[in-house]
């Protein structure tokens, strides 16, 4: 077939490229602008080399932080991932009630991160908060504001309660889309309720699942805005995650050098992860098919 | 293996059915006999697939028990009625290889595990995938999965049925018939009773011993193919086995003779004088063309098949069928249609009218 060479249709995708452009790349090469680079104020910046990077990977600060946020990332999917699984298959499957719950399970999702924030950090309080109140009322001795221990609990029971209907509604989806005759099938092979489990719905849920579990990591490896509000970071450094570090580090003392450094790797960590996790799942999928 | 019963039986799909319109099935008593390889055929809708379901206990009655022999399974689960069903789309198990597959019933049953081996290689023999057993069923063809389904139904050699529920729609078509004669075989090895719902009557014919016709929630004939081709008992009957179907013609029938559109027709027997709308039904097989007798009609087309010729004629806008035979010579001035009297079949309100002196024909 001849094509007839049209060099106009480049501008078809100058949109796309200026959009990207000043939606990704130019902010990103102004954080590593900045990372290259040392300033005295005055907008006066001199050539820093690779010193900030140095320095960051040998502060004790920024694996501390990747520490606690890479324990909390597996903590909340330990938790959800097999909640949302089992809230999932036992929502009803029609009539009234799966709207019902359906819209229940909908309204964490759709409340603003710092209107939860604000929620569970009242709830938590031991002077007037309802579940702080009741614990202490139960002689237990809880306060998240100084004990690190509660302070975990409270910010993961939260993420648990924000975030495990998203993966439940998610494999509502995929169990809804698997044909009746698969479960009528097992029933004629006398299938256990595991057996169907295991070997119905489970690999039909699995393409909804890897997804979920891809948007939960990402999401709780940047997650900022909850934390921030219920805790602050603290007590002490209990609950400072990465991002919550680097907002200390950027905004609150303003070294913007090093600030730029520890985004640029934090922006790796996650670009490094999720491609891997993509990867072997993919991999996964084709091997499975040989 | 067992009789199966069905006493009384009905179903809708309502929870408070009102009028008959409302039951997907209608009442019905038929003994399906142990052994027996059986067709289920209607068109779609028709409740074929809510009556295999009863039988194998996936939707409970409305009204009526379900016998397996002598025990009443009305109420027991699918798992408890040690039945094999066949669906119409593959149902595999895509984790799992084909072997797994194929020996998934038996070890949900505890079966020992040099059996279960044994067994799934003969079934994997029977269906043609011996070489695939150690694949993944996962990515294999549509048909090769519905093998592998074919496989599950039959690989239990202790079931009281086995249900097949159209399960070569999606096949190919020369392994459609490779595998309905494997299951013809299989039915004559081991003598398992089978039920196969079908709406192409080529493969009800074949495959069943009888032919149970399903029209509208009703059965409205159970008999051998023979049975069906020769006396059909309903209209739909008529029309729905043959190919073409039999023609139908409004008459007035009095005692040997019936008048069409006030031509009168010599019929094989006295038929009384029936009530209700009454047809006389010709398969064309028995329709002859000739120039002298019979009713007058204008021929539309003529179709060669191959081995006869189907004339399409229309007789005051109703259309009928003959067929007539390879060697037959046809000329321009044949114009009338004669019918074989002993093969004309008289029907009052869709239903067959037996002749006086025979026994009564009803065979609801």
């Amino acid at each position: 077939m001849d094509k007839t060479p049209n060099q106009k249709a480049w501008f078809l995708v100058l949109p796309v490229l200026v959009l990207v452009a000043f939606s990704a790349v130019i902010p990103l090469m102004t954080v590593v602008n900045y990372s290259v680079q040392d300033t005295f104020g005055d907008n006066e910046f001199f050539w820093a080399g690779l010193e900030w990077f140095e320095e960051m990977l040998g502060s004790d600060r920024l694996w501390n932080a990747l520490g606690r946020q890479v324990m909390f990332s597996a903590i909340i999917l330990a938790i959800q991932v097999p909640l949302g699984i089992f809230i999932a298959l036992n929502m009803p499957k029609k009539g009234f009630w799966a709207s019902v719950c359906l819209v229940l399970m909908s309204l964490p999702l759709l409340i603003p991160f710092n209107v939860v924030g604000t929620i569970w950090q009242i709830f938590g309080r031991v002077d007037i908060g309802l579940l702080g109140h009741t614990l202490a009322a139960l002689g237990l001795d809880y306060n998240y504001t100084n004990d690190a221990f509660d302070a975990w609990a409270t910010i993961i029971v939260m993420d648990v309660w924000h975030w495990t209907s998203l993966i439940a509604l998610l494999c509502y989806a995929g169990l809804q889309s698997i044909p009746q005759a698969y479960y009528q099938a097992a029933k004629i092979d006398q299938a256990s309720r595991w057996k169907v489990f295991r070997y119905i719905e489970l690999p039909k849920m699995r393409g909804v699942l890897l997804i979920a579990v891809l948007l939960r990591f990402m999401d709780s490896f940047m997650i900022y805005t909850e934390p921030f509000v219920v805790t602050g970071g603290g007590p002490g450094n209990a609950t400072t995650f990465l991002s919550i570090d680097l907002v200390k580090m950027a905004v609150g003392q303003f070294d913007l050098g090093p600030a730029a450094a520890f985004s640029i790797m934090y922006f790796l960590v996650i670009l490094l992860v999720s491609w891997v996790f993509y990867t072997v799942m993919t991999n996964l999928d084709k091997e499975e098919v040989r | 293996m067992a009789r199966i019963t069905l006493s009384n039986l009905a179903h809708s799909y309502f929870p408070d059915p009102k009028g008959e319109a409302d039951y997907a099935l209608k009442e019905m008593d038929h003994v399906w006999e142990d052994g027996g390889a059986y067709a289920l055929l209607g068109s779609s809708g028709c409740g074929k697939t809510t009556l295999l379901n009863i039988i194998s206990g996936l939707v409970r009655p409305s009204q009526g028990r379900v016998l397996f022999g002598d025990r009443d399974v009305t109420d027991a689960a699918t798992s408890d009625r040690n039945i094999a069903q066949v669906f119409q789309f593959p149902v595999v198990y895509d984790t799992m290889t084909v072997r797994d597959n194929l020996a998934f019933p038996l070890r949900n049953r505890g079966m020992d595990p040099a059996y279960v081996a044994s067994r799934v290689n003969q079934i994997a023999r029977m269906i043609g995938m011996e070489a695939e057993l150690g694949r993944k069923a996962r990515g294999l063809t549509a048909d090769a999965k519905q093998k592998i389904s074919l496989g599950r139904g039959m690989v239990r050699e202790d079931v009281n049925a086995i249900l097949f529920d159209e399960p070569l729609t999606v096949i190919d078509p020369h392994m459609k018939w490779e595998l309905r004669t494997q299951l013809k075989s299989l039915h004559r090895e081991f003598g398992h009773t089978m039920i196969y719902v079908t709406h192409d009557q080529t493969e009800a014919l074949t495959f069943a011993d009888r032919v149970v016709v399903m029209y509208d929630g009703r059965v409205v004939q159970m008999g051998t193919p023979q049975d069906l081709f020769d006396t059909p008992e309903h209209t739909f009957v008529g029309y729905f086995i043959g190919s073409p179907g039999m023609n139908l013609l409004e008459a007035r029938v009095e005692g040997n003779r019936a008048t069409v559109a006030g031509v009168s027709l010599p019929l094989g027997a006295d038929y009384g004088a029936p009530r209700g709308r009454v047809q006389i039904g010709i398969r064309p097989e028995f329709v002859s063309l000739t120039a002298a007798e019979g009713l007058p009609v204008t021929i539309r087309r003529i179709e060669d098949v191959g081995r006869h010729r189907i004339v399409r004629a229309d007789f005051n806008g109703t259309g009928i069928n003959a067929v007539v035979g390879e060697g037959t010579a046809l000329s321009p001035d044949m114009t009338r249609l004669a019918f074989s009297p002993e093969h004309i079949g008289v029907y009052a309100d869709d239903w067959r009218v037996s002749p006086q002196g025979s026994r009564a024909g009803r065979a609801a």
